[in-house]
């Protein structure tokens, strides 16, 4: 059993960074905890892809050794790491960066309009109160 | 030559016009309306010429950049492809005629970004549905879901808020769609739909693919708005601004709806989804339960708009039923759904923002003193039409797709899914007849008969021509397509339910 | 029985759909104008109508498709001799109708009377659709259509009773409406067909558990629309409307609807041989029954006058529906007989109502004293109608219960004889005093206001129906040839 969670101790990192980025998520009251929480969970599971690319055997990083010039011959699979999710999690950094912009342009605008970030104040606030849809 | 470009025109224009528009609107605000039209126009013309190729022609395989599955990334548009493709471009483009009016009236001072985000949202949504990749599905569903956050929070008073949480819930759902791709990732190394499906049945013993598969279905429950998992979709649809209300509700959950029925009988062959686990069932019956709470609930609402939302909550239900029923009926009758409900939930959010154009308010107990049906009698009768499509009234659409999601429970020898859609027809009655009393009836004391009706003349205040023709067009629709159902189905929907069924 | 393709019955739906249009466009600009675009479609409509006569008393059936909607689903007409009859009931006193409602809404003043007109020809346009449906599902469509049509109809005044009233008329019919396409869809599945075919085509495509659940589910929820007790509540209710409304809802279009889609489910969809080999007939026989007998109990407890004929309707439904159930050929013709004559003579008896509304603005039969003399046109129409339907000769309603009493002798079981027997008599037990007091009772106030009768309008519509209710009496094959066409029905039915 112990050899099972120290064998695999990059997923169960991840799990724990994962579901700690989650709680924060649902639940604290504070808008911007909750944003550093869905930061941390996309972060976990960027990590976990890109664990996924490590390979056994020694290989290094996917930048050919003492090349220079264009590659003339084969290169030796087994010896560099998978580079595809390297590759597709800085697509989904960007995605992270992107979404992380959007919810901190709308938390300025919810402050300046409840001049709080805490969800539960916002809710009981009269500014909340006052802005009902109808009438 | 331009046909075959087709694929790549559909996602590529708008994006280059949604970036122009933003540029253009520093200086000249007049064109930005009338560019995101051109790119939209661009984009439905492109989507029919897609229709027509797979019709005529059969599946289209376009490789971005010549590399070749699985390498490259590779658009695949097939029946069930196109024809969402044509309902998407063809709100799209609708709506963005409907929102001149509004948008001016709204947000006057925020035109340029408004239509750069909407032609982006319209550009992810189109994105989403003609890929062929797994990831570049991830990566589309961002960009449509992060233009929908940054257009919800454009709209009135409560709206930053909805649009936070939102933002927050829609983002679980895509890092789990995101997990989901990677489990399959690990065990197959391959990124493409079709590639997936072939070396996937392999594994299907393997638990990695089992929790990639339940990743999946949370993820998109999650960006579908499926009970339980709705919770967001109230807040944030009832307080957007009503052009955008009208588009996402008619378009972004039908996508991803869409995106459910490649996972589960694309990526994952049927023999996995129907037999292997139960997956089905579980979906059928939180369906059932989506449906009677979305109707049951949209009963005590005031508000027109966040009825209509948890209207559509259980119109997401119907479709995810029709899933699950696992038969060719069921899937016909929620394909054609799809078309109807992307009609009649954009016709009818249309209705409620042409009302709060001209009013002000949405409060439905404000009706009766408003006197709607004699000052905009032509928005209200398109109200009733769509309202009786809803509740499945022939010859409208909605009829239709409940006659073969019917058949579809009688084929699947479910009972309690029958009953369970006639009721909710029932009860969605209720709802709507709730609102249509208050338009047209006012109660009022028994005339006495000599007196002769006084009627102090109200004059008709219509909402603007730009506003009702969308409106007027998508009411066509749902009246001639439900007759034409017959057609639609045998061709492109029969080919586009799976061939196994 | 050939079948000839022909396009008028699509005409003849869709001349009151482009009445109803027209009427919208010309609104309360030119009401004169807006009138008669009702009584030119209903007067067309006639015709056309009644130009399909010749052809289908030939032994052809005209038929016309719209639309393919799935594989052996069908929007097509077929006018069968069956649906003729009920076709030309209802276009037949749609002109009545239409000139009695001119009258009525005139003389009240009332309000929204475009929006009336307008539901009005909806209406009919969906009665006509009904009869001549060629298959469940054509039928299903024009069923909630006529609901729809109706719905403002019935809840015209505004009243806060009149908006209950429309909501329980809407429950009623909508939850019908639904079990209706449950059971169709299961029909479908099952035979792969919804065409209506004399004498059946359900029979032995499943269990026969499945199928008595079929029946009975199918003739339940048209039995909603038909007033079959315990679901008959909403028609008293439904007398809220403005009486033309009702006169159109209890002679012409919604409960003959009903009674007519009951009837289509028995005899074209299940089969009189299905019905007797399951014993199924004696069942709905008597579940009829006890409507017949239970409503005259009822009418004889009412003071409103509508209510009280409200009764009378539910009673003469259940006899159609009897005269059906008891499979034998003169039951039968006499029951699609009874669909017509009753029409004729309820109208005649709902136009009186609205005529004492509109003249006196009495409601009970309590406060009818002495009228006869002030108004003898109306009520003697009203005794005509009151004579025919309770079976006394001359009048039309003879007719229809002689067929009815010689079908329940050749079904061999003399009770429902009796049924017929009792229920004509109960039928004299309430409708009597109302003419008693009329005649020959004087008024209360003790003042003779002299010979004071209700518009031309209203007055002439109701003495052509009660004319007519005499007329078929003694000639019924005048004009239309009513019987001819109901035996060549039943015809079809038994020996087909």
């Amino acid at each position: 059993m112990i050899e099972y969670i120290i064998a695999k101790y990059n997923y169960w990192a991840y799990i724990v960074l994962m579901m700690i980025g989650f709680y924060a998520m649902i639940g604290k009251g504070n808008l911007i905890k909750k944003l550093l929480g869905m930061n941390v969970f996309q972060w976990a599971i960027i990590l976990f892809y890109v664990s996924t690319s490590v390979k056994k055997g020694g290989a290094t990083i996917p930048i050919i050794q003492n090349g220079h010039g264009p590659v003339t011959h084969a290169v030796d699979v087994a010896q560099y790491l998978n580079p595809l999710p390297h590759v597709l999690m800085l697509t989904a950094i960007v995605v992270g960066v992107s979404t992380t912009g959007v919810a901190l342009s709308l938390a300025i605008m919810i402050y300046r309009k409840y001049k709080t970030l805490e969800e539960d104040e916002i809710l009981q606030s009269e500014e909340y109160e006052a802005l009902k849809p109808e009438e | 030559m331009i046909a075959e470009q087709f694929p790549a025109l559909i996602i590529v224009f708008p994006l280059i016009t949604a970036l122009l528009i933003n540029v253009v609107g520093w200086w000249w605000i007049r064109p930005c309306f009338y560019m995101s039209i051109l790119a939209l126009a661009v984009s439905f013309i492109s989507s029919i010429g897609i229709l027509n190729t797979v019709v005529t022609q059969g599946i289209i395989h376009y490789k971005l950049g010549g590399w070749d599955p699985p390498w490259g990334i590779e658009y695949v548009v097939d029946h069930l492809n196109a024809f969402i493709l044509v309902i998407v471009s063809f709100i799209g483009l609708l709506i963005c005629i409907y929102s001149k009016k509004g948008i001016e009236q709204e947000m006057p001072k925020k035109i340029p970004q408004f239509y750069s985000i909407y032609t982006l949202l319209v550009m992810g949504l189109l994105g989403m549905t003609v890929t062929g990749d797994a990831f570049n599905l991830y990566v589309l569903l961002e960009i449509a879901s992060l233009a929908s956050y940054a257009l919800i929070a454009m709209g009135e008073d409560r709206a930053p808020l909805a649009s936070f949480n939102y933002l927050i819930m829609g983002t679980i759902g895509a890092c789990f769609y995101l997990l989901g791709v990677g489990y399959l990732y690990i065990v197959t190394g391959s990124l493409n739909m079709a590639d997936l499906s072939e070396l996937l049945p392999k594994l299907y013993h393997s638990k990695a693919v089992l929790v990639a598969f339940a990743f999946f279905l949370i993820g998109i429950g999650i960006k579908m708005a499926f009970f339980p998992l709705h919770v967001w979709l109230p807040d944030a649809y009832t307080h957007a601004p009503s052009s955008v209300s009208a588009f996402v509700a008619g378009t972004m959950t039908k996508v991803v709806a869409y995106v459910l029925m490649r996972v589960m009988f694309t990526i994952f062959r049927p023999y996995f989804s129907i037999e292997l686990i139960p997956a089905t069932t579980v979906l059928g019956w939180t369906a059932v339960a989506a449906m009677m709470y979305g109707c049951v609930l949209a009963i005590a609402q005031h508000d027109l708009k966040r009825m209509l939302s948890y209207i559509l909550i259980a119109e997401v239900g119907y479709i995810v039923l029709g899933i699950s029923m696992a038969n060719r009926m069921g899937l016909t009758g929620a394909i054609l759904h799809i078309m109807n409900d992307a009609l009649m939930m954009a016709c009818l959010f249309s209705v409620a923002g042409a009302i709060m154009f001209k009013i002000g308010n949405r409060d439905i107990t404000n009706f009766r003193n408003q006197q709607l049906n004699k000052k905009m009698p032509f928005t209200m009768a398109a109200f009733t039409i769509t309202a009786l499509s809803v509740i499945g009234i022939p010859p409208t659409c909605g009829f239709f797709s409940k006659w073969y999601l019917v058949i579809g429970a009688i084929d699947a020898q479910q009972w309690v899914f029958a009953v369970a859609l006639i009721l909710s027809s029932l009860l969605s009655a209720i709802v709507f007849f709730k609102v249509i009393e208050k338009i047209y009836f006012k109660p009022r004391e028994p005339v006495h008969p000599d007196s002769g009706g006084t009627h102090e003349d109200v004059v008709m205040d219509e909402a603007p021509i730009s506003m009702l023709i969308p409106i007027y067009i998508m009411v066509g629709g749902i009246l001639i397509l439900g007759i034409l159902s017959g057609k639609i189905i045998s061709t492109v929907i029969q080919f586009a339910v799976p061939a196994s069924f | 029985m050939d079948v000839v393709y022909s396009i008028k019955p699509l005409l003849a739906i869709m001349v009151s759909l482009v009445a109803a249009c027209l009427i919208l466009l010309t609104g309360e600009r030119s009401k004169n104008l807006r009138e008669s675009w009702t009584i030119l479609a209903s007067v067309i409509k006639f015709i056309i109508v009644v130009s399909m006569v010749p052809s289908v008393l030939d032994g052809n059936v005209l038929e016309y498709t719209i639309i393919s909607l799935a594989p052996g689903l069908f929007l097509q007409f077929r006018v069968d001799a069956f649906g003729l009859l009920f076709g030309i009931l209802a276009s037949t006193l749609w002109i009545a109708t239409s000139f009695y409602s001119i009258g009525y809404m005139r003389g009240l003043k009332e309000h929204a009377q475009t929006r009336y007109f307008f539901c009005f020809a909806i209406a009919i346009s969906a009665t006509l659709g009904i009869a001549f449906s060629a298959n469940l599902l054509t039928l299903f469509v024009f069923y909630e259509m006529l609901t729809l049509a109706t719905y403002p109809l019935v809840a015209h005044k505004e009243t806060p009773e009149a908006i209950k009233g429309g909501r329980k008329y809407l429950t009623y019919t909508l939850t019908a409406g639904v079990v209706i396409l449950l059971s169709m869809a299961i029909i479908y599945r099952l035979t792969g067909t919804l065409d209506f075919k004399p004498g059946g085509f359900v029979a032995g495509s499943a269990s026969a558990d499945m199928l008595r659940f079929l029946f009975v589910t199918l003739v339940m929820s048209f039995g909603v629309k038909a007033a079959i007790m315990p679901l008959h509540e909403w028609l008293p209710t439904a007398m809220v409307a403005p009486t033309p409304v009702s006169a159109l809802l209890h002679a012409v279009a919604v409960v003959k609807a009903g009674v007519f889609g009951v009837l289509r489910v028995i005899l074209y969809v299940f089969g009189p041989a299905f019905l007797h080999d399951t014993g199924l007939w004696i069942l709905l026989a008597y579940l009829v029954s006890f409507t017949i007998i239970v409503s005259c109990f009822f009418a004889l407890a009412q003071d409103n006058i509508k209510r009280r004929l409200a009764f009378s309707t539910i009673n003469n439904l259940s006899i159609v529906i009897l005269g059906a159930a008891l499979l034998s050929a003169d039951a039968i013709k006499g029951g699609m007989l009874h669909i017509a004559f009753h029409g004729f003579m309820k109208i005649t008896l709902f136009f009186v109502a609205g005529a004492i509304y509109v003249k006196t603005h009495k409601q009970n039969v309590s406060e009818l004293d002495g009228l006869g003399r002030q108004m003898p046109l109306t009520m003697g129409s009203f005794a005509i109608g009151a004579m025919g339907v309770c079976g006394i000769p001359p009048t039309c309603g003879f007719i229809s219960k002689w067929y009815l009493c010689l079908g329940s002798l050749a079904a061999h079981e003399i009770i429902f004889l009796f049924v017929f027997l009792a229920s004509a008599l109960l039928d004299a037990a309430f409708f009597f005093p109302i003419v008693y007091r009329a005649f020959f009772k004087k008024t209360k106030e003790d003042i003779n206001p002299g010979f004071n009768e209700a518009p031309l309008f209203m007055v002439t519509p109701l003495m052509a129906t009660a004319f007519f209710s005499l007329v078929l009496g003694i000639f019924p094959n005048a004009f239309v040839h009513f019987i001819e066409i109901a035996a060549l029905a039943v015809q079809n039915i038994m020996g087909g």
